[in-house]
């Protein structure tokens, strides 16, 4: 701003006493996100998201027939007009089947992705912001958890707590605190030392209010991506844990059981695993591609 | 003498449509200093980079020449263009603590622009590079030559990037800033060493600066840019002596040194109780044990101040004096290792912070990095009311109008209320600032370096409001500053700080008529522009 625009600043300032009132958190939020609906390839990832949303909470709005109805006549169609997706080997509805396997595939993700973003912010806030021995002794267990595979780890946590969907969210979960955590921790420490926290605090602010309000928002943004992320993440390894056979158990309908089960008729009828694995594919896809936009606005 | 840099008409627009530079001529003969001042934003900076060719790809030469050495570079390849650089163009960049890579020794980065002027490595570029770096005036070069870039103060650094400009023996220099981020001393020593080896090789010389005072006192000739466009030139004689624009007349306005210095300001009734005393203070901080090398460095000692209400206290001293320490005690965010911190009659150096909280209802802090100072993700108001809201004191519509006065105090419009930090200007974002410490009414404020990341412009606003402040609500100031320019119009009482120690203290007329030491006369002597206005007077 230069010399002459303050001047005029300030001389149009007792001209203009326009009743000022603040701005709602809804309006900004709304001022920030609607531009991006513009863009064609983040409106259809929404639409992905959204979709397997609805399916995951209210399935019968898009599909009519029932997921376990067999009707041995219909088994292994091609995908046509009336079973979008075809048939598998028991004549059930692969795309009913599909939209009602989102429950469980969604339910599992949101655990395992509420899990690890609870036990990483908590132990991420908790060695950044204690610092000293503390930040030692939770750092080396994190790494000790980041030096296991992911998928070895869940699996001796499924083994050890039974097998299920919400075992294997449990798993999961834990298999991806690690990274939450020390992400979380790097952020706050960055943040922690910043002059505006140290401003709040000579405001009178209490550590408390400075964590909530100054510290966790301004180290959310990469740890929010990471967790759209890790959604995606997350549904693939519930699904390879699914498809492995520790999952949801038969008839009930789960995307890495779906997959699972077409694999015995790949050359004869590859529909069956091919159009729920390309559905998962879009799903987890569209994830990263939301996760890749907000982390672009951040900068 | 012969042309060297001849820009006609040149306009460069970046690709949102912003015209960065409007129809601008400008040559620079060989072996004179020209300088180009303007606030940020006046296109300075892309003018510069058009001239070394270095323009970013979403900005575009619309219109105009621009001749170097006679080479027609708006339509020269990048080929030729790089041959231009080093050889033809030097450039001193603007912050020295980021233009030298980390990870490589101060002589080998030498080397590698000694190397890329004369095309191929050669047997004596070893012996250059000492005689490079003894020329910026670096001693013990060989020494140095071997040292890693965090090993050097930010002045050594400075010197080595014009060490780095003059090994491919240019024959036009291009200063960007290339002292606002250093002391003012430094930046003298460093301004005079720069000119003396420029006018001994006959190099041109182009300094880019938003301080007046800096162009005036070495500059054959200076430009004034504003939105991209040049207002004046002139010999520094004249734009001072007789400005034709407004524009520059508000620069010379706003340039500290050319201020007028005004009526003495009222004596401190010396029966008034000082609001906040540092008696005896000391501090040390333990270093890293290493062998041979003393474990403590002590960074105040013995300081002793008194802070009257409604009086300004100005702490002056270079970075690593420990003024800044004087006023993290003063704040209860450090202890001091020996003395005590009075806050009126209560003895607070051992107060824990829960003791301290209501205190700070009544002494509040603004920050030297007025883009750091203000949470991203607040608005405005958020800012300004949060000391408001954590004391619990107004709620709901009452908030609300406490903000619009808190905003109207520091002459913001109310509807900045709604704006993010990053929506502001450093100026209006250090007004926010002000703000936010005023919330609370408090009696003392205490200043670090509240001006020094502005411009020399916006500077001036910021203490006029300052000072305005002061004399309607009576807040006494403790101003820690670097720059006894900014000191010379705004304080009652000055301290001067060395090496944590005091060693001058007195009344700011005294300090600038009768300076009692060696050390303040060369930090008065080191106000840019104080040449040309002594010379005038």
């Amino acid at each position: 701003m230069t010399v002459l625009e303050q001047n005029l600043g300030r001389n149009t300032l007792p001209a203009s006493p326009a009743p000022w009132r603040r701005r709602s958190r809804l309006q900004r939020v709304a001022a920030t996100v609607l531009p991006l609906l513009r863009r064609p390839g983040f409106s259809l990832a929404l639409l992905v998201v959204v979709f397997a949303w609805v399916a995951a909470v209210a399935p019968h709005v898009l599909s009519s027939f029932d997921p376990y109805a067999t009707s041995p006549i219909d088994k292994l169609r091609a995908p046509n007009l009336i079973h979008w997706f075809g048939t598998d080997e028991l004549g059930r509805d692969l795309y009913t089947r599909v939209v009602h396997g989102a429950g469980l595939s969604v339910l599992a993700a949101f655990l395992a992705v509420g899990i690890a973003l609870l036990g990483g912010l908590g132990l991420g806030i908790l060695s950044g912001f204690a610092g000293g021995r503390i930040d030692a002794v939770i750092m080396r267990f994190v790494d000790v958890l980041l030096a296991l595979p992911g998928l070895l780890l869940a699996l001796a946590i499924v083994t050890a707590i039974g097998f299920g969907t919400v075992p294997v969210a449990i798993a999961v979960g834990i298999g991806i605190i690690p990274g939450f955590a020390r992400t979380t921790r790097a952020e706050v420490l960055r943040v922690k030392t910043l002059p505006y926290v140290e401003a709040a605090r000579l405001g009178g602010a209490s550590w408390g209010r400075t964590l909530l309000r100054h510290i966790l928002p301004n180290a959310w943004g990469p740890v929010a991506v990471l967790a759209t992320l890790d959604f995606g993440a997350a549904i693939l390894a519930t699904a390879g844990l699914s498809f492995l056979g520790f999952g949801a158990a038969p008839p009930a309908a789960e995307w890495g059981t779906l997959i699972a089960n077409g694999r015995h008729f790949l050359i004869t009828a590859p529909w069956v695993s091919l159009l729920p694995g390309l559905f998962l594919v879009a799903v987890v896809f569209s994830l990263n591609h939301i996760a890749r936009t907000f982390e672009e606005i951040q900068r | 003498m012969s042309v060297l840099v001849d820009v006609r008409q040149l306009s460069v627009s970046y690709r949102h449509g912003h015209t960065a530079v409007n129809r601008l001529s400008l040559n620079i003969a060989q072996g004179e200093t020209v300088a180009i001042v303007g606030e940020s934003g006046s296109g300075k900076s892309t003018l510069a980079n058009a001239i070394l060719g270095l323009l970013p790809d979403s900005a575009q030469i619309t219109a105009g020449q621009l001749w170097v050495d006679s080479h027609d570079l708006t339509h020269a390849s990048e080929r030729q263009k790089r041959a231009l650089r080093g050889r033809t163009i030097g450039l001193v960049p603007q912050d020295p603590t980021v233009s030298l890579n980390p990870t490589l020794r101060v002589g080998q980065q030498i080397a590698e622009a000694l190397i890329l002027a004369r095309g191929k490595r050669y047997p004596g570029v070893d012996a250059d590079i000492v005689e490079l770096l003894q020329q910026v005036g670096i001693d013990t070069p060989v020494l140095r030559a071997r040292q890693h870039p965090h090993e050097l103060s930010g002045g050594m650094r400075q010197r080595v990037l014009i060490a780095i400009a003059l090994a491919g023996n240019p024959r036009l220099i291009i200063a960007d800033e290339p002292t606002s981020a250093l002391d003012v001393t430094v930046q003298r020593k460093i301004l005079d060493h720069l000119q003396r080896l420029v006018s001994e090789r006959g190099i041109s010389l182009l300094i880019i600066t938003h301080d007046l005072g800096v162009a005036a006192d070495r500059a054959d000739r200076i430009l004034v840019m504003q939105h991209g466009e040049v207002v004046e030139q002139g010999t520094p004689g004249r734009i001072l002596g007789a400005p034709q624009h407004d524009y520059t007349r508000a620069l010379i306005a706003a340039a500290p040194a050319f201020a007028k210095r005004r009526e003495p300001l009222p004596r401190i009734d010396s029966t008034q109780a000082p609001i906040l005393s540092l008696k005896n203070v000391g501090k040390t901080f333990a270093l890293p044990k290493v062998k041979g090398e003393e474990s403590t460095f002590v960074a105040l000692e013995d300081l002793n101040l008194q802070v009257y209400p409604g009086q300004t206290l100005a702490i002056v001293g270079e970075s690593g004096s420990g003024k800044s320490t004087a006023l993290r005690i003063a704040l209860g965010l450090e202890k001091p290792t020996q003395g005590q911190v009075w806050f009126e009659q209560q003895d607070v150096t051992h107060l824990n912070w829960r003791d301290f909280r209501p205190l700070r209802q009544r002494l509040q802090l603004v920050q030297q990095n007025p883009f750091a100072a203000l949470d991203p993700r607040f608005t405005v108001f958020d800012s300004i009311v949060e000391p408001l809201v954590s004391f619990g004191r107004l709620k709901g519509a009452a908030l609300e109008q406490a903000a619009r006065e808190l905003i109207n105090r520091v002459h913001l419009p109310v509807s900045y209320l709604d704006r993010l930090p990053r929506e502001l200007s450093g100026g209006q974002c250090q007004r926010v600032a002000i703000a936010r410490a005023l919330a609370l009414k408090p009696d003392l404020l205490l200043l670090d370096e509240p001006v020094s990341a502005l411009d020399v412009s916006v500077q001036a606003r910021i203490l006029e409001l300052l000072e305005e402040l002061q004399r309607e609500m009576g807040i006494a100031y403790v101003l820690v500053s670097h720059d006894l320019s900014v000191v010379a119009n705004f304080a009652h009482e000055v301290l001067v700080l060395r090496n944590g120690r005091v060693i001058e203290h007195g009344s700011v007329e005294r300090i600038f008529s009768h300076p009692g030491c060696e050390y303040t006369r060369e930090l008065i002597a080191a106000i840019p522009g104080r040449h040309v206005t002594t010379q005038a007077a």
